[in-house]
């Protein structure tokens, strides 16, 4: 691998995406592309306790899915990557405590499963390991509780809000392989254009987004027409308008192949979820679900993924301070 | 119960729903229009009807729309700064921090009780919307 322009890794001998499996809520599994996922739960608890414990449960499951289905025997994966939304990572720790995989937590907030998919790949890549796993979780419950208000205050949202995607999403990077291949990742830099609203996230995501959309492009030298789609994270619907203009006024016409995440997953007018789906499960599921299919019937060549993330939490909303956004790509063709 | 109906006044009723409704439009508006969170409505919300209260100006309005101005949140409001005045009078500068409390005491333990009843029968769902 090396590094091409200011913020681009090129894989030489590209890492192959080897599996990847998904599990999500009962709302996601009313959506468009609940074909697309491994398993769709009928209940938010999955018969735990509390939502921290159910989210644990699917991370946990939806990694044991993605190793049975790649067939190659826990023994054989080097490491594992995984992050979530919730203080200290813990439905990831939790629910991978009796893995036996290597360990190491990340935390991107929403951006989490891309980065842990360049973590992968680079591990993959450098010889350090031969397959290494990546997921990421998030549950709408334990996210409202924890960044917005619990929910047996049952007060409304406002409409610029996004749904939380109850869910996980969970790859198998290996060194050889037969694709679908990470070719290039673009490792993004923290953007904050001094956006406090943390019921309007996808307008405080959407410059990161750009920032590396466009470092990507100027880095490879390819422009937005090489790719099949692009794909960001969970920008949401007003994240999504925001970041086609700005392209637009940097001379990139996104229009016709750019889409979201947090748009496919759920159907505007028929799941009420006010701006679309956010958390780091809305990458994760959507990739994991239904592009790695696309991807591997060949509908989809060349995909740019774009997964973004408010780095922010509650003590900070409430000291009034803005939110710093990210976004992490990877360039995956066949 | 022939009695009741027969009394019911319609027009105090109208009054009732329609100055209550109005009050939670407002919260409604705040909420889609402006940043602020549903916490701070609520405080607004119970320190505008603590002030009206304070003036004697929400009292025209509990006498025009009787549970349709006191049921809301402004109403509690309303209620404390009446229940400190009335204090005041009864034990002097002392009563502003004993009255309000005092008449809204029902108020509060009934939140505190019927609160507690529910977190014990209920379990906290996912939202529709």
């Amino acid at each position: 691998m090396e590094k091409i322009g200011n913020q681009t890794i090129k894989f030489n001998s590209p890492p192959t995406i080897l599996n990847t499996a998904s599990i999500v809520g009962p709302k996601e599994s009313q959506g468009p592309l609940s074909k697309y996922f491994d398993k769709c739960l009928e209940d938010e608890f999955w018969g735990e306790e509390t939502w921290e414990k159910a989210e644990s449960k699917i991370i946990k499951e939806t990694v044991n899915t993605v190793i049975s289905k790649s067939g190659i025997p826990t023994n054989d994966i080097d490491y594992c990557f995984a992050g979530d939304l919730l203080n200290q990572c813990i439905s990831s720790s939790f629910g991978l405590r009796e893995l036996n995989i290597p360990f190491l937590g990340l935390f991107g907030a929403c951006s989490t499963f891309v980065e842990g998919m360049i973590m992968a790949s680079i591990f993959a890549e450098s010889n350090a390991g031969n397959n290494c796993l990546c997921a990421a979780s998030s549950h709408f419950c334990s996210a409202e509780k924890q960044f917005r208000f619990p929910l047996e205050l049952g007060n409304q949202r406002p409409p610029t809000s996004q749904w939380t995607v109850t869910g996980a999403g969970a790859a198998i990077i290996s060194k050889t392989g037969v694709g679908p291949f990470i070719t290039h990742a673009t490792v993004g830099k923290i953007v904050d254009m001094g956006i406090k609203d943390s019921n309007n996230m996808g307008a405080a995501m959407a410059p990161a987004a750009l920032d590396t959309l466009i470092t990507h492009f100027k880095d490879t030298g390819r422009n937005p027409s090489y790719y099949d789609a692009i794909i960001t994270g969970d920008l949401g619907h007003i994240g999504k308008e925001i970041l086609i203009e700005l392209a637009q006024t940097k001379g990139y016409n996104i229009k016709s192949n750019y889409n979201d995440c947090g748009v496919l997953i759920f159907d505007k007018n028929s799941q009420d979820t006010h701006s679309g789906g956010s958390g780091c499960a809305c990458c994760g599921s959507v990739f994991s679900g239904y592009l790695f299919n696309q991807l591997k019937d060949k509908k989809l060549k060349k995909i740019l993924l774009i997964a973004t993330g408010a780095l922010t939490n509650a003590t900070t909303a409430q000291q009034g301070e803005s939110i710093p956004g990210i976004a992490h790509a990877v360039s995956i063709e066949i | 119960m022939q009695d009741f109906i027969q009394n019911i006044d319609y027009m105090q009723l109208l009054y009732c729903f329609i100055t209550g409704g109005i009050i939670c439009v407002i919260g409604q508006i705040l909420i889609d229009k402006t940043k602020l969170t549903p916490a701070r409505i609520l405080v607004i919300f119970v320190t505008v009807g603590a002030i009206l209260g304070g003036l004697g100006i929400y009292q025209y309005l509990v006498k025009f729309a009787g549970y349709g101005a006191t049921v809301p949140l402004t109403g509690f409001g309303y209620n404390l700064a009446k229940g400190a005045k009335e204090a005041v009078d009864q034990y002097g500068f002392v009563g502003a921090f004993i009255g309000g409390t005092k008449a809204a005491a029902g108020g509060i333990a009934a939140a505190v009780f019927f609160g507690y009843i529910a977190s014990l029968i209920s379990k906290p769902k996912m939202k529709k919307q």
